[in-house]
């Protein structure tokens, strides 16, 4: 795969929310407003390429057998490095975040991408892997964000946007959006336009006897 | 005791971690899709997280929490930066010997929950409880309670969802929506209804 691709290719046509289920959790507690969205693919970005280069990095000298908790370790001193930084410089981003910037380290689509992409793959490509997945994951957390504070609050990044009854304006805010089910709903929306638009990505239920296979990668 | 079980409860129900807290969500949706193997994997949940959220517990208060160091003569260290690594080493230690002494002492419990002890590691559900035990600030008998709650919480959740989920395979669904999308629609319903038993009070 060329190099451009390897960027590209991640932000929708294999879009790691979307087309992967790889890092969900995130991504539904995260986007009630916009700010902490922006800062948590920031963090998410920057751990992604990070991991995805010192994992490639280090391919040749890992263990097979204890890879995972290598990976692991490496990713876990990733986020902690964000996290200090984001309790220096923005506390109070890092307050509304609470325990979500560490849970970066069970993000899957991190672990994911260290273990299918940077064990297999230089350095180089790795972090045009990390990074563009990192955007894929930001467009959906943004785009979910979006939705959510300008409806739920009529506001973006906190500033009025659409003017709010309560105030005189004319728009009344649905506090559903404000709910965490909203994430769900906006976010199969999102799946349903994307497979829409790339019928290639549909799923076909399929009613079979033996159990759903099972999906490697762990959670997020 | 009241106490207890009022975390106990409002774990289970009010602060559901699957459907509250959006936690554990890769796992959720991925093996979901029969009630059989939702059941072994809510029941590996609960066991994880009643021995990880205790068991970090006293990690925090005695080796990570500052000035929790007075013993070795350290009153200023703050070692409560290396929580997460440690915490995430604590869980996949405590995960790694859970299967061998299952392996090795019950083996027929071994087979049924076999392929979800180890992905429980990278589960944020396991991780995120043990984080939210430092955060609210509970002691040891609180974070057992806690721990207990949050993963009877999360398995109530999946084999639940598991159970629509079955059901939905004789439905008529867009094409588009099939699979992944509707799942999320589901368990976005599933958690409107939690939502209304947040007005409970413990």
């Amino acid at each position: 795969m060329d190099k451009g691709r390897t960027l590209v290719d991640p932000i929708v046509d294999n879009n790691p929310i979307t087309l992967q289920i790889l890092g969900i959790c995130s991504a539904l507690a995260v986007t009630r407003t916009l700010l902490p969205a922006l800062i948590m693919s920031a963090a998410v970005i920057s751990v992604l390429a990070f991991s995805n280069v010192a994992v490639s990095l280090l391919r040749r000298q890992m263990p097979h057998a204890v890879r995972i908790i290598i990976e692991v370790t490496i990713i876990a001193s990733g986020v902690i490095v964000v996290d200090e930084f984001l309790r220096a410089y923005l506390p109070d981003v890092s307050r509304v975040l609470s325990v979500f910037v560490g849970l970066i380290i069970t993000n899957c689509i991190i672990l994911g991408r260290t273990e299918t992409f940077a064990m297999g793959h230089g350095p180089w490509p790795s972090l045009l892997d990390g990074i563009g997945n990192g955007i894929g994951y930001s467009l959906v957390l943004v785009a979910v964000a979006t939705a959510r504070e300008l409806l739920g609050a009529g506001t973006l990044l906190g500033r009025p946007f659409l003017p709010v009854m309560e105030e005189g304006g004319w728009y009344l805010p649905n506090e559903l959006m404000l709910l965490p089910p909203s994430a769900f709903f906006l976010i199969a929306a999102i799946v349903w336009w994307f497979r829409t638009l790339k019928p290639a990505q549909r799923e076909h239920t399929v009613i079979s006897a033996v159990p759903g296979r099972f999906q490697e990668g762990g959670d997020g | 005791m009241g106490e207890l079980t009022g975390i106990f409860l409002s774990a289970v129900f009010v602060d559901n971690l699957a459907l509250a807290f959006l936690l554990g969500m890769c796992t959720f949706l991925a093996v979901s899709k029969r009630v059989g193997t939702a059941v072994g994997l809510g029941i590996a949940v609960v066991v994880v997280q009643t021995i990880t959220v205790p068991v970090n517990h006293l990690i925090f208060e005695h080796v990570l929490r500052p000035g929790a160091l007075v013993w070795l003569g350290l009153e200023d260290t703050d070692l409560t930066h290396l929580r997460l690594i440690s915490f995430i080493g604590v869980i996949a230690a405590l995960i790694q010997i859970l299967e061998m002494l299952l392996d090795r002492f019950v083996p027929a419990l071994h087979q049924a929950l076999g392929i979800f002890l180890p992905l429980l590691t990278v589960n944020c559900a396991v991780l995120g409880a043990s984080l939210f035990m430092v955060e609210r600030e509970y002691g040891l008998a609180e974070s057992t309670a806690y721990g207990s709650g949050a993963g009877v919480g999360w398995a109530v959740a999946i084999v639940l969802f598991a159970a629509i989920r079955e059901r939905l395979h004789y439905s008529d669904i867009p094409e588009g929506l099939q699979g992944l999308g509707l799942a999320f629609v589901v368990t976005g319903l599933l958690s409107l209804g939690f939502a209304g038993l947040s007005g409970l009070a413990f």
